[in-house]
């Protein structure tokens, strides 16, 4: 599903540049859970957002499901974007004049899609993540981890092949983390691949395979035994 | 463009801060304001000078004779002419592209003796042998009776048409003008007809103290033979009797043996450059009203993009979520586009219903007032051209001003704008 080769990118910093990412070669099949780990400023936002074409590497090669992207427009890749990919940010990121479900359906919007349809998809993964009956509620009337699952509902609406979470539990306390990681083991669980950038080993855990990165490069990519979130709450 | 989300994100962007929007809203407002309020009293200038012209045709010419100032084939300088009949059918001839020729012949003038006798009443009138054309380049109002006509004219009747104010001087209070005679200068004349006049540079009065007699019957009842002592003359329309006026000249002066270079052996008064003169004058004013409204406007057009660069400023962290989400650069560019367009148009469209809503009133007071002939300001008016350009104004400027602002809003990358706090 993913595939990158000798990824490199570096930050103008004024006069001296900061050589982020210094060569990576990392594979995502599908179906797969990944959390990438390390401290900070080990590059571990930055591959992400490479990965979700927010941003560009500076040398590399980056296939999503056998497609090149590389040197794309902004045009293309706000498709691409839009629908191959579903963001969760550690900060959320909902619009906050905007419903629980318009915050969903706006992907869709994006996509051209007809207000009709695009409600009636949007209220459906809204009940996926168990809000339904939220769907009016503006962002400020909900709590951090129903502020996630909203986030979580609109990352999905517009069916992505893949989700790309940038430490979607840092902003939550362990109980609601453990909720929105069950929340992803169960969406992982019917088949979608699922890209998690953390650095609680507890949430890293609760993954099928941790990779470790450190001053921009991987130094350990393992298998491991997946805990259920559900264990834990 | 026009579905529902986009005007509700637009409406919420706009009233998430009535104040500021308000502010901004007054810049463009005042610019379309003060553009519409100049142009229409502008326009009540040019009405008012213009009432002076009353309902005179323009695109005339006046001429009448005076003394040849240079000797020409054997005859001398200083010599006395007169126009003769025949000079109309040949200018008509010659000059193509003439509407009316009148030619006229008078009786009495400027401080001139009593020469007009009804009973004991007496006075002293200007009197005019025309033809009935002469209506028609300067129209008089018939409030009884008829003006000459061509019967008239070549049965060389002695019917008179008298204005108002020679009515009053000759005839009773209530007394019926129509059927009764008039001794002009000893001869009798029926009138048929009674004027009144509008207001030529305010000698409105004068104006209704004039008789008009058939041209023929003037110059037999006074011995004036083929001689006329003055014309006027109008082009067709789309003609310009400033162009044709040296070819009528040329044709004067060929038939009355005149020097082609003697200037001053016809006396003549271009109505139509004055006027053309005026018109100049009102198309300047007319331009400074526009670029003075425009510069206003600008400056409005300024205050609105430093606005919207405010509110892409503060909706860049949202910005970068939609596009995060798949909004394209042009659903970014166009939102903020159409906001600034909406904000123009609604505040220019207040500007234009305000202003337009104050001419009303003006033209309501003036209208109210005793009608004052000599007034230099009339019906002050915008009429739908101006306020369809103020529109088109408005659109382009809306766009001018969301444009930067726009251009701002998607050359952030969406991850500088998701990590802006």
């Amino acid at each position: 599903m993913i595939e990158i080769k000798d990824l490199h990118k570096s930050y103008k910093m004024g006069s001296n540049s900061l050589h982020v990412l210094k060569g990576i070669d990392f594979s995502v099949k599908e179906g797969e859970l990944v959390s990438i780990m390390g401290s900070s400023g080990s590059g571990k936002s930055t591959l992400l957002n490479i990965l979700g074409m927010l941003d560009e590497a500076d040398n590399g090669s980056y296939f999503l499901d056998g497609m090149p992207i590389k040197n794309l427009n902004e045009k293309i890749a706000a498709q691409y974007r839009n629908k191959f990919l579903g963001f969760i940010f550690q900060s959320f990121n909902l619009i906050n004049y905007k419903t629980a479900i318009d915050n969903v359906a706006m992907p869709l919007y994006y996509q051209g899609m007809k207000r009709k349809e695009r409600l009636e998809k949007a209220i459906h993964y809204l009940s996926k993540v168990g809000l339904a009956d939220w769907a009016t509620h503006h962002p400020n009337e909900l709590s951090g981890g129903q502020k996630q699952r909203v986030a979580i509902a609109r990352a999905l609406a517009s069916e992505p092949k893949v989700l790309l979470a940038d430490e979607p539990t840092g902003a939550l306390d362990t109980k609601t983390s453990y909720e929105v990681m069950e929340l992803i083991q169960g969406i992982n669980d019917e088949g979608k691949t699922i890209l998690i950038v953390t650095h609680e080993p507890d949430i890293a855990d609760m993954t099928k395979r941790i990779v470790n990165l450190k001053d921009g490069v991987i130094i350990d990519d393992t298998v491991v035994n997946q805990v259920k979130a559900t264990a834990n709450v | 463009m026009f579905n529902r989300d986009r005007w509700n994100e637009i409406l919420e962007a706009l009233t998430a801060n009535w104040f500021r929007t308000l502010l901004t809203a007054f810049g463009v407002f005042w610019g379309i304001f003060i553009l519409v309020i100049l142009l229409a009293a502008g326009k009540g200038l040019e009405n008012g000078v213009k009432q002076g012209f009353g309902d005179i045709a323009t695109n005339t010419m006046f001429m009448w004779t005076q003394t040849a100032s240079k000797p020409y084939k054997g005859l001398p300088k200083g010599r006395r002419y007169n126009f003769k009949i025949g000079d109309v059918p040949s200018i008509r001839e010659q000059v193509p592209g003439l509407l009316y020729i009148s030619p006229r012949n008078r009786l009495g003038g400027f401080r001139g003796a009593n020469n007009v006798v009804r009973g004991l009443n007496t006075g002293a009138f200007n009197v005019y042998g025309d033809y009935p054309e002469i209506i028609r380049q300067d129209p008089i109002n018939i409030t009884s009776g008829r003006f000459i006509n061509y019967g008239d004219i070549d049965d060389k009747r002695k019917v008179a048409v008298i204005g108002e104010g020679v009515r009053k001087e000759l005839f009773e209070e209530g007394e019926e003008p129509i059927g009764e005679y008039i001794k002009i200068q000893g001869v009798n004349f029926m009138v048929i007809g009674t004027y009144s006049k509008k207001s030529n540079n305010g000698d409105g009065e004068e104006g209704q103290k004039e008789i008009f007699v058939p041209f023929t019957s003037f110059s037999q009842a006074f011995n004036y033979g083929e001689r006329v002592g003055w014309m006027a003359i109008t082009a067709q329309d789309g003609k310009s009797i400033t162009n044709l006026k040296k070819d009528i000249l040329e044709v004067v002066k060929t038939n009355h043996t005149i020097h082609p270079e003697d200037n001053r052996a016809i006396g003549n008064f271009d109505l139509y450059k004055e006027f053309n003169k005026i018109n100049g004058l009102f198309i300047a004013l007319k331009g400074v009203a526009y670029f003075v409204g425009t510069l206003i406007l600008l400056s409005g057009i300024i205050g609105i993009s430093n606005i919207m660069l405010i509110v892409v400023k503060e909706r860049t962290k949202e910005i970068g979520i939609r596009r995060a989400l798949g909004a394209s650069p042009w659903a970014v560019r166009g939102q903020i586009l159409l906001e600034s367009i909406f904000l123009t148009i609604i505040s220019g469209m207040t500007g234009i219903a305000i202003s337009t809503g104050i001419i009303f009133l003006i033209n309501k007071i003036l209208d109210g007032s005793p009608t004052n002939e000599d007034s230099m300001f009339a019906n002050p008016s915008v009429d739908l051209t101006v306020v369809f350009i103020a529109l088109f104004i408005l659109v382009t400027s809306g766009l001018l001003a969301g444009l930067i602002p726009a251009q701002v809003a998607i050359k952030t990358k969406p991850i500088d704008a998701l990590r802006t706090e």
